[in-house]
Order: C-alpha cells, then sequence, then structure tokens
C-alpha cells in the first residue's frame, strides 16, 4: 500500500513539471534571434563632421586587375589621426557596396589608424577584414595597395606604412600579401603606378 | 761530520702513515666509484626538457598525489636570479623582480599580486616548492614575463619564441639522398638499426614539422617519422638499406643516403672526416655509423617552389581543387621542362606539407641557385602573371650580413630580367602575361635572382589550371625563358 501523502507528492512534483515546461516552451517562443555581426556591413565608427573635402581615393578592379583614382568630397575631422581613419572608412564602404568591382568581406573595418612620427602610419583593420578576404597574389595586393596608396596620398609625411589586424601582426593577408613587414611608401606609391597603369 | 740526505724513518711509521691515508681516501674513492659506476640518469626517469635563450637543461619529474610535479626554484634558477624563502605554510618566490607566493597543500597562488588557480595542490617538502606540471604554461609566463609553450605530452618547455624547425627533402639522384635542413645548428645522436637510422635531439628546440609522418615514394627512403617523448625528440629515417648520416653547413644540414656498400656504382665516395663525430652515440656502438663527411655545394641552377602545401591549401578554387595541388603540379613541370634543357632543377616542396617562408628561402638561399621560381595559382583573370619582389621598408646591412627582409635587394635587377624575359616567352607560347612587383614573401629573402609565376586558368573555367597541355604550355616558357637567358642569370653561386 502506497501511503496517501507519497502520493500528493508525486503529483505535486509532475504538475510543477508541466507548468515549468509550459512556461520554457512560452518564453523560448518569444526569444529572437540576435542579428549576426557577420552581416552587418556598415561602418562601425558614426559617421564623421566636418567640412567636406576633396579626397583621392584608390580603387581597386578585379576586372581587369588594376587601380584607379577617383576623387570624392567627404567630411573629413580637423584631427590628422582621425582624418586618416575617415578615409579609409570611406575607402572601404566603396569596397562593401553590393556593386563593389573588388568586394571585401561584409563586416570589414579600420579599428584604428596611429600616426607616429616620424613618418609610420599603422592602420589596424578588424578581424573581419583579413579573415574574410579572398585568397590570391593579386587580390591581396589590390586591397593593401589601395589602403596604403590612398592613405599616404591624402596625409603628408607618411613614410611607412604597417598593417595590423585586430592589434596583432599577422604573416600575409589572405595566404599572400605580406603583413610582416613594414610598407616602404615610395614602393608602394611605384607599384600603385604599375597597377594603374594595368602592366 | 758526514751527514745522511735523508732522515731516519722507522718502517712501522711508513705502514701506518699508508693506513691512514688509505682510511682517509677510502671513503672519497668509493664514492666516486659508486657515482661514476652509477648511470646518468635512467631512460624510464620522468624528465622535463627546457629550451630557454641560449640555454636547454633537464629537470626531473616527481609524482605526488597521482600527479606529475617539478621544482619551481629549480625552473627558474637558470633563466635568472631567484630566491625563495619558507615561512610556515607559505612559500614565497622572488624572480628578477617578480614575487609570487604558494601555500603548503593548497591549489591557490599569488603572482604578480594576482590570485592564480594550480590546478591541483602546491606541495612543500623540505623547502623545496613543488607545482604540478600541467599549471607551468600558466604560472611560468606570469613569473617569466614571456611567451611560454608547455607540451606535456613530450615534456618540453620552450622559453621565449625559440624553435628550430627543420625540413626534408628527397633528391632523386642515383643513390637518392634525403636532405634535411635545419634553422639552427643541431648535433644529434646517431644510431642504426634495420630499417631505420635514428637521429635524438637532447638538447635541441626541435618543433615538430606539419605532419609526423614524411612520406618519400622512394625504393631505397620510403619515409621518415618524427617523435618526441619524455623531452626528447627523434627523427627516424626509415629505409630498406643500411642508412648513414653526413653533416654540413655549419651543422644545419644533415643528408641520409645509403651506405655506399649498398650502392652498385656511388656517383662521388664519401669525403673523408672533416669534423669530428657529433656525439657520443648512446644506441650499441656497433650499430653506429660515425661517418661524417662535408656535402659540397650542389649545382642547382634552378629552385621551384610549389607555394603552399600541408595545412596552408592556398586559394580553395572548389572542394575538389586547391591552389597546393596546382602549383605542385606545375613545379613538376617547370623541373621536367628545365631538366630536358640540361638544367639542373630541384623543387623544395615535392610533398605535401607545411614549410615555412622563411624555411623555403633558407633552403634556396643554402642551395645557391641562379634563380628561384616561386609557384602560383589564381582563379581571376588570365594567363600568367609574373612578380618581383617589392622590397620592404628598412632592411640595413651590415658589413658582411645582408637584412633579411631586403635579401633580395642584391639581385632585383636579374629578377625583373628575368620576369621580362619570361613574359616575352609567354607571349609566344600564346598566353596573356603581366609583370608586377608584389609584397610576396619570400621573394625579399632570397638572394638569388626570385620571381613569382601566379597561372590563371586560360578561359573562364578554374578547372582549365588542371588540364595538362596548358601546364605544360607554361612550364615550356618558363623553361624556355630560363635557358635562353643563362648567359645574363649567370651560374650558381
Amino acid at each position: 500500500m502506497i501511503p496517501r501523502h507519497f502520493l500528493i507528492a508525486i503529483g505535486v512534483m509532475l504538475l510543477s513539471v508541466l507548468i515549468l515546461g509550459f512556461y520554457a516552451g512560452r518564453m523560448r517562443g518569444r526569444a529572437t534571434v540576435p542579428p549576426s555581426v557577420a552581416q552587418d556591413a556598415r561602418p562601425v565608427a558614426p559617421p564623421a563632421s566636418g567640412p567636406s573635402e576633396r579626397v583621392t581615393l584608390y580603387v581597386a578592379y578585379d576586372d581587369p586587375g588594376v587601380l584607379r583614382a577617383q576623387g570624392a568630397d567627404i567630411p573629413l575631422p580637423s584631427a590628422r589621426q582621425q582624418r586618416a581613419e575617415e578615409l579609409l572608412r570611406v575607402l572601404l564602404s566603396t569596397y562593401l557596396s553590393k556593386d563593389s568591382a573588388h568586394p571585401l568581406a561584409p563586416g570589414s573595418d579600420v579599428r584604428s589608424v596611429y600616426l607616429v612620427d616620424p613618418g609610420l602610419a599603422v592602420i589596424d583593420l578588424n578581424a573581419a577584414f583579413a579573415n574574410g578576404h579572398r585568397s590570391g597574389v593579386l587580390e591581396e595586393e589590390l586591397t593593401v595597395t589601395s589602403l596604403i596608396q590612398t592613405l599616404t596620398a591624402n596625409i603628408p609625411g607618411i613614410l611607412r606604412v604597417k598593417i595590423l589586424v585586430d592589434g596583432h601582426e599577422r604573416e600575409t593577408l589572405a595566404g599572400h600579401a605580406d603583413l610582416s613587414d613594414f610598407y616602404d611608401a615610395i614602393a608602394v606609391g611605384q607599384l600603385a603606378g604599375q597597377l594603374q597603369a594595368g602592366q | 761530520m758526514a751527514f745522511s740526505a735523508e732522515p731516519h724513518v722507522p718502517r712501522e711509521w711508513i705502514i701506518q702513515a699508508r693506513a691512514r691515508l688509505l682510511s682517509l681516501f677510502a671513503p672519497v674513492l668509493a664514492t666516486l666509484i659508486l657515482v661514476l659506476t652509477l648511470p646518468a640518469g635512467s631512460a624510464d626517469e620522468k624528465q622535463i626538457a627546457v629550451y630557454g635563450p641560449n640555454i636547454t637543461y633537464s629537470l626531473p619529474v616527481v609524482d605526488r598525489e597521482n600527479r606529475e610535479y617539478i621544482g619551481l626554484l629549480e625552473v627558474l634558477e637558470p633563466l635568472g636570479t631567484v630566491t625563495s624563502r619558507s615561512d610556515g605554510l607559505h612559500w614565497k618566490l622572488r624572480y628578477n623582480d617578480v614575487d609570487a607566493e604558494f601555500v603548503n597543500l593548497s591549489p591557490r597562488a599569488k603572482i604578480r599580486g594576482h590570485d592564480f588557480d594550480l590546478g591541483a595542490n602546491f606541495l612543500l617538502e623540505q623547502g623545496r616548492g613543488l607545482v604540478p606540471v600541467a599549471s607551468l604554461n600558466y604560472i611560468l609566463p606570469r613569473i617569466l614575463g614571456s611567451a611560454v609553450a608547455f607540451n606535456p605530452a613530450s615534456r618540453r618547455l620552450f622559453v621565449g619564441n625559440i624553435a628550430t624547425h627543420f625540413t626534408a627533402q628527397l633528391s632523386r639522384t642515383t643513390p637518392p639522398r634525403l636532405v634535411m635542413t635545419f634553422t639552427a645548428p643541431v648535433n644529434p645522436t646517431i644510431g642504426t638499426e634495420p630499417g631505420r637510422l635514428r637521429m635524438t635531439f637532447n638538447r635541441e628546440p626541435l618543433v615538430p614539422p606539419g605532419s609526423a609522418t614524411l612520406t618519400f615514394n622512394d625504393p631505397l627512403i620510403p619515409s621518415a617519422t618524427y617523435s618526441e617523448l619524455n623531452g626528447v625528440s627523434e627523427i627516424s629515417i626509415n629505409g630498406t638499406v643500411p642508412l648513414m648520416a653526413s653533416f654540413s653547413n655549419d651543422r644545419r644540414t644533415i643528408t641520409i643516403a645509403p651506405t655506399p656498400q649498398q650502392v652498385a656504382a656511388p656517383p662521388t665516395p664519401p669525403a673523408p672526416a672533416a669534423v669530428p663525430p657529433a656525439s657520443t652515440p648512446s644506441t650499441p656502438p656497433a650499430a653506429v655509423n660515425p661517418s661524417i663527411t662535408v656535402i659540397p655545394p650542389s649545382r642547382i641552377y634552378a629552385v621551384i617552389d610549389a607555394s603552399h602545401g600541408g595545412d596552408d591549401h592556398g586559394v580553395t578554387f572548389n572542394d575538389k581543387l586547391a591552389e597546393k595541388d596546382v602549383t605542385l603540379a606545375i613545379a613538376h613541370r617547370i623541373r621536367q621542362e628545365l631538366e630536358a634543357r640540361n638544367i639542373p632543377a630541384q623543387v623544395i616542396r615535392d610533398f605535401d606539407g607545411n614549410l615555412s617562408f622563411d624555411q623555403r628561402a633558407i633552403l634556396t638561399n643554402t642551395a645557391h641557385p641562379a634563380i628561384y621560381i616561386a609557384v602560383h595559382a589564381a582563379s581571376s583573370g588570365k594567363g600568367v602573371r609574373l612578380y618581383t619582389a617589392l622590397l620592404p621598408a628598412g632592411g640595413e646591412n651590415n658589413g658582411p650580413f645582408i637584412a633579411w627582409d631586403t635579401a633580395q635587394a642584391g639581385s632585383l635587377a636579374n629578377s625583373q630580367a628575368a620576369a621580362q624575359a619570361i613574359g616575352f616567352e609567354l607571349s609566344k607560347h600564346q598566353i596573356q602575361s603581366r609583370t608586377l612587383s608584389a609584397p610576396l614573401r619570400p621573394l625579399n629573402n632570397v638572394t638569388a635572382a626570385a620571381i613569382a609565376v601566379e597561372v590563371a586558368p586560360p578561359g573562364t573555367d578554374v578547372m582549365d589550371l588542371t588540364l595538362p597541355a596548358y601546364q605544360q604550355n607554361v612550364a615550356s616558357a618558363v623553361a624556355t625563358a630560363i635557358a635562353n637567358n643563362r648567359d645574363k642569370l649567370g651560374a650558381p653561386r
């Protein structure tokens, strides 16, 4: 014979399980999946304010594998470092557009640009930029040259450029373009000339 | 008056003095004999090998509470100034200017003022502080302030960015030669046994290659395996005939080849020993081949590098095709085409394994070729793109030493001339080409003329990269251009 109080306790426990299960099911239904960060192609930083200025962007085109100088009027802050960051963000935004001729990975962004005297610029890009970059000598070279040439052409006094990813040194961008060394601005300028000429 | 030259000493005194002397030295002699006859360390004794900057040492591991422990003071002593003192249950340690505190039978520790969990109890035994071996990976970086890598399975501890890499390349000559190139001088113990030659590295911070087993598809030297255990690493070369090892290049290169009597007609008998044997072998002496020779530099004219390999697939074209496979196929074709023109050539990544940029450059520079050709493949564009080095900023040469990052500077003009010549030949073969400079390692680290050949499909279908006729056409153009420009490129250095 099963004691009565034991039967009551079992009944209460079963009822509790049913109620909690129902509650959990409702809560789960209400939960929404947050949008994926990787799918967000918008720049992270707020848009810059300031008077519009004429700059030259060196934009890559995969077909036929060239770099083209393009004028653009964009608002730039007065501080040199913020100008550099904004300049590169504008450049990256051209690659993140739907009809880009040299598409970059969604979420690609410039974390910071550090200008260190005398003549050193350190471009710190985010992980989405490098991890999602297409692999290939020319594809990677076009990206690196575009970034460096745009920076050196519009921010005077830069002699050397170093590229970091998420604050860390990286051996290559996506298996080819070297990121372990410092880029010489003059040599990159000559390379940009070759790429513009479509040699 | 005459005097005796020596004072008279009774014979009993002499005997007694000798007995006293013997009784004094007897314990010392006994201890000496005991120490000399005891083995220096049993092979089964657990130990950790520590590889630090300019120092390598081994320390015993003790078992306590079913775990492996090691004396922390002993680990740190060779690396810097370290002191310790016991205060009841507390054991305080000071390494350079870093303080750490441990408590007996407690897993908690304090390093640089921060609490830290050792994962198991700290043990204080007669003033000696023992920490769990498994905790070394976590506590040492905090104490030393530098990178530490500890492999508990092999009990090898690397302090700082210290490592010796190696590559193995089978030269398909007659007889075959397995050339192992190390990034630093090595001094292994070499032993032979039926079917294999073993090289045991007791002091070198040797790190494993991409794959533990390297296969060479050769009937005489079919494979090699890398293993590491109890603080020791070992490379075992499997052979179907007895093998011998030769050292060269300041002990950075070890060449494994069949012993001369195994070869019907050896092309060149080994030179007499130029350097003393690497070390006294620990394996049975009768089985050891002590032959140490200096290998003359090869006369390889062109080094061909199949880019990527192993875990590095390069461009993934689709599920079935990766860049590393295309580069290997084209590299083989270029070698065949060069050899058909009597130009000695070598492929430095002749297997599906990892090779770092530095290793590729070292292999090339030590081969002293006239030209280095890196092969890449791409899906975008058409035809072939030829690259020469875009030299990075900096890199000042100091006297006879050439800066690594700009080692190519002296040969850049030759590289550009070679790229132009190949471009010209490609156009004659109806293949579209383009010549550019590129920030592409290891071009800038190579001291010879150095170019990269990036092969894109002839049309729009990426699978056309695998077409034998297309690969052969590209390879033929490259080889013809090099053959036609041998005078300009010069001889192997």
